[in-house]
């Protein structure tokens, strides 16, 4: 009964979101202030409908319903209470049902605090947004009801996939989707926009905050989701190049471009087309994500069982969406020309450099991702591109970023002194050949990537730290009055000093892995030893480990260097018997410096056990790093300036001078 | 410069930019692609050893050993030939005799010397291209791929 009432929702939800589609957009054409005001009620109403079908879904997960066939199929009465509810999104069906629930919400925020906007524009919007929560929502039932019953209903179910089960994953689909799908505001605002063929500062002070908070939940997850790759699958890396890591690489990429270019269009009222063209690109490659994971076009390690007639359906979503909209911007973009003018040494100049640098690089994760699907399609040929290919020509494109990344906020709107800036980075300069130096000495004076990509990352350390510390006058301001700059400073660009300082510490971690990491592998009896860089690890044990619905089996790695103990890495095979398969779970001795990170294969007592001992160095650092930017996300979404539909008041208590003297230069 | 200028500037150094990202992944794509060839491809090919393929089908059954130093060697098979694999590691978990899988590394003296295997998170998911080996080879005899 519950199931069928979920099952009902979701229908009143796609009548819901028909009548939000067409009713404000009809209303917004004719000036007609009752048709465009059914939009917010109907985004509410979408939003708790949706609401209850998931509510209903989780029912039947939490209750173990297994006449549902969605719950036989990925649940079982033993799984922890904790997995049984986040396993509803560990499911196509149920993932798609979350999707939908998260774009409603956001329909909903758009409705609710909507009270800025211009009425044509929120209707419009709004009407968007139902459009795309329409076609979502016929994929859910056409394709992948997640309410089908099942007759007759097996005694237990078929189990979450164990790697699932693991709280990393459990909430990286959420925080992906929250990034995936906050997308879809800035592309409904920018269609609303091209409807009305005007885009204004107010607009693009609109798509910020919405583009921030995308940013920051897509960062952190697909941080969690790299984490979750570390720890779990054992191989010891964090991140391989795959497909559908990509898919969510690239509309990051596109969001922090957006992102950046939004600011140019609300500030300078420049770029305008451009930053449309962004929020339709952005969502447009969260779209084309969605349906590369769901449609198994390409080989993939995270790939789950797909369907082809589902992969048909999401792409011919994404060439309506993503085609619509070009459609419409081919039609009215040259509309939007822009207002300001802008010399090239300058923060708008900068931005622009951080706009096409990261187009360049998303060019080439684009190619690289897609270039076996033509490749198979035009010659039948198949091929698969691998970390090689990003290595050759993603990183070369990104070196560039980091960069100008140090320069950019050094500049003034409107015109910038470039020399002055870069008088300002000696210290980021002295900063950068000392990390040069000492990546060089640590790596053994072999090679000169960890010497450059260090330097690079200490460079932009140094220039942000540079730049911060001279917007807060320390140094040059009597120290008491610090504390009240740093406080008069906008909350924006708190965020922005951040959120770089975080890119340069993931930088470092990111280059130190990739080029020192070593690993080794042995087969080992109990009291044997192997080394890797330096440690010796050696096998005191197996033995049998019971777990709430697994078996497993442990070793004892006691690990020590020169003789003195270091660690004991406990590294388990786990075995669930009701899916029949087995897990590797990784035992991690993670410190500032470097993780040891052990995986224990299969083996026996008489041959022997395969151990895999990896040294990863300043893995921690690619956390922290991300960590700092999602908090510089945060703390930007926290300010006052950017919080959706706030009143723009000035500052309560102004720093003499600081906030005058913070408020030219913007916080971005 | 005037606005007009100005703009056109601006977009010659987006062109110049997506010139040279198309540049960078071209050069990277000429070095770094990996073909998929079933067994039956791979014997018949030849492939130059020094660059990497990606071979795909079942795990031979009973073709699994494994040597004292940790090394593992199976043979992948499209059900009318098969290719010998050696892998220094740990194999996925879902690596399993008459699974499917694919292995990624070089082709030397007859056998794959692998650098990664790959089988799937979920065991009901047959890696497309193992899926169209098995079918090329004629004997696949499961449902239609998915």
């Amino acid at each position: 009964m519950i199931a069928e009432l979920g099952h009902f929702a979701l229908a009143l939800a796609l009548a819901l979101a028909a009548v939000q589609a067409a009713v404000p957009l009809a209303g917004a054409a004719r000036r007609d202030r009752a048709l465009m005001a059914v939009a917010r009620p109907a985004a509410a109403a979408q939003f708790a409908a949706i609401a209850l079908a998931y509510a209903a879904l989780t029912h039947g997960y939490v209750v173990s319903d297994f006449t549902v066939a969605n719950v036989a199929g990925n649940s079982h009465s033993l799984k922890p209470m904790l997995y049984k509810v986040t396993g509803v999104w560990g499911n196509h069906e149920g993932s798609m049902v979350l999707w939908v629930l998260i774009l409603s919400a956001f329909g909903l925020a758009l409705a609710l605090f909507g009270n800025g906007l211009p009425e044509t524009l929120r209707a419009r919007a709004l009407a968007v947004q139902g459009m795309v929560g329409f076609g979502f929502l016929a994929f859910v039932l056409a394709t992948s009801n997640p309410f089908e019953r099942l007759d007759p209903a097996p005694l237990d179910g078929g189990d979450l996939n164990p790697i699932l089960q693991d709280p990393g994953l459990a909430f990286h689909p959420p925080l992906l989707y929250l990034g995936y799908v906050g997308f879809s505001m800035a592309f409904s605002l920018a269609v609303a926009a091209l409807i009305e063929g005007r885009v204004d500062p107010a607009w693009a002070r609109w798509v910020r905050p919405w583009t921030l908070a995308a940013w920051t939940a897509l960062t952190a997850g697909i941080a969690l989701g790299s984490w979750w790759a570390y720890y779990e699958l054992g191989w010891g890396g964090w991140w391989y190049w795959d497909p559908v890591e990509n898919a969510s690489f690239m509309p990051w990429l596109a969001g922090t471009a957006l992102l950046h270019s939004a600011v140019v269009a609300e500030r300078r009222d420049a770029l305008k087309a451009w930053t449309v063209l962004l929020a339709i690109l952005a969502f447009g490659l969260s779209l084309m994500g969605t349906f590369l994971v769901r449609s198994g076009v390409l080989t993939s390690v995270h790939a789950f069982a797909v369907d082809p007639e589902r992969g048909l359906f999401i792409l011919a979503l994404l060439a309506l969406a993503v085609g619509g909209a070009l459609v419409l911007f081919a039609v009215r973009a040259p509309a939007l020309a822009g207002g300001g003018m802008f010399r090239p040494i300058s923060r708008e100049g900068g931005l622009v450099v951080n706009n096409l640098l990261l187009s360049t690089a998303l060019a080439t994760v684009f190619i690289g991702t897609l270039y076996p699907l033509f490749l198979e399609a035009a010659t039948g040929e198949k091929v698969s591109v691998g970390p090689p290919f990003f290595h050759a020509a993603f990183v070369p494109a990104a070196m560039p970023l980091l960069l100008a990344m140090a320069v950019g906020p050094m500049l003034a709107w409107k015109r910038g002194d470039l020399a002055a800036a870069l008088e300002r980075l000696w210290a980021a300069a002295l900063l950068s050949a000392g990390a040069a130096g000492l990546a060089w000495w640590a790596g053994g004076g072999e090679g000169l990537g960890p010497a450059v990509g260090f330097a690079l990352a200490a460079w932009l350390a140094g220039g942000t730290l540079t730049e911060w510390a001279g917007r807060i006058g320390l140094f040059r301001a009597p120290l008491a009055s610090v504390p009240a700059r740093i406080a008069g400073l906008p909350r924006a660009a708190h965020g922005m000093a951040l959120a770089h300082l975080g890119l340069a510490v993931f930088v470092c971690g990111a280059v130190a892995d990739g080029f020192w990491r070593e690993e080794a592998v042995a087969s080992l009896r109990p009291g044997e030893t192997m080394r890797v860089a330096g440690y010796e690890v050696a096998l005191e044990g197996v033995a049998e480990a019971p777990g709430p619905n697994y078996r497993a089996e442990r070793a004892r790695l006691a690990v020590a260097r020169d003789g003195a103990p270091v660690a004991i890495l406990e590294p388990e095979r786990r075995f669930y018997p009701v899916q029949r398969t087995a897990t590797t779970e990784a035992a991690i001795h993670a410190t500032l410096l470097g993780d040891l990170y052990a995986a224990l294969g299969e083996g026996d007592a008489r041959a022997g056990w395969v151990v895999r001992v990896w040294r990863n160095p300043l893995v921690a650092w690619i956390w922290i790093g991300c960590g700092l930017m999602v908090a510089g996300g945060l703390v930007s979404l926290s300010d006052r300036r950017l919080r959706v539909g706030a009143p723009r008041r000035r500052r309560a208590v102004p720093a003499p001078g600081a906030a005058a003297a913070a408020r030219p230069a913007g916080a971005d | 410069m005037t606005p007009k200028r100005r703009r056109l500037s601006l977009v010659l150094a987006g062109l110049l930019a997506l010139g040279a990202a198309a540049a960078l992944a071209l050069a990277a794509l000429e070095d770094n692609l990996v073909y998929f060839l079933s067994p039956t491809d791979l014997l018949a090919r030849e492939a130059a050893p020094d660059r990497p393929v990606r071979v795909g089908g079942l795990v031979e059954e009973g073709s699994v050993r494994r040597a004292a130093d940790g090394t593992l060697s199976f043979r992948v098979t499209d059900l009318r030939n098969a290719v010998a694999v050696t892998f220094r590691g740990v194999p996925p978990d879902l690596f399993r005799e008459g699974q499917g899988v694919v292995a990624e590394g070089r082709f030397a003296n007859g056998a794959l010397s692998a650098s990664e295997i790959l089988a799937k998170h979920d065991e009901n998911y047959m890696p497309r291209e193992v899926a169209d080996a098995l079918k090329d080879s004629g004997l696949w005899k499961g449902p239609a791929p998915r």
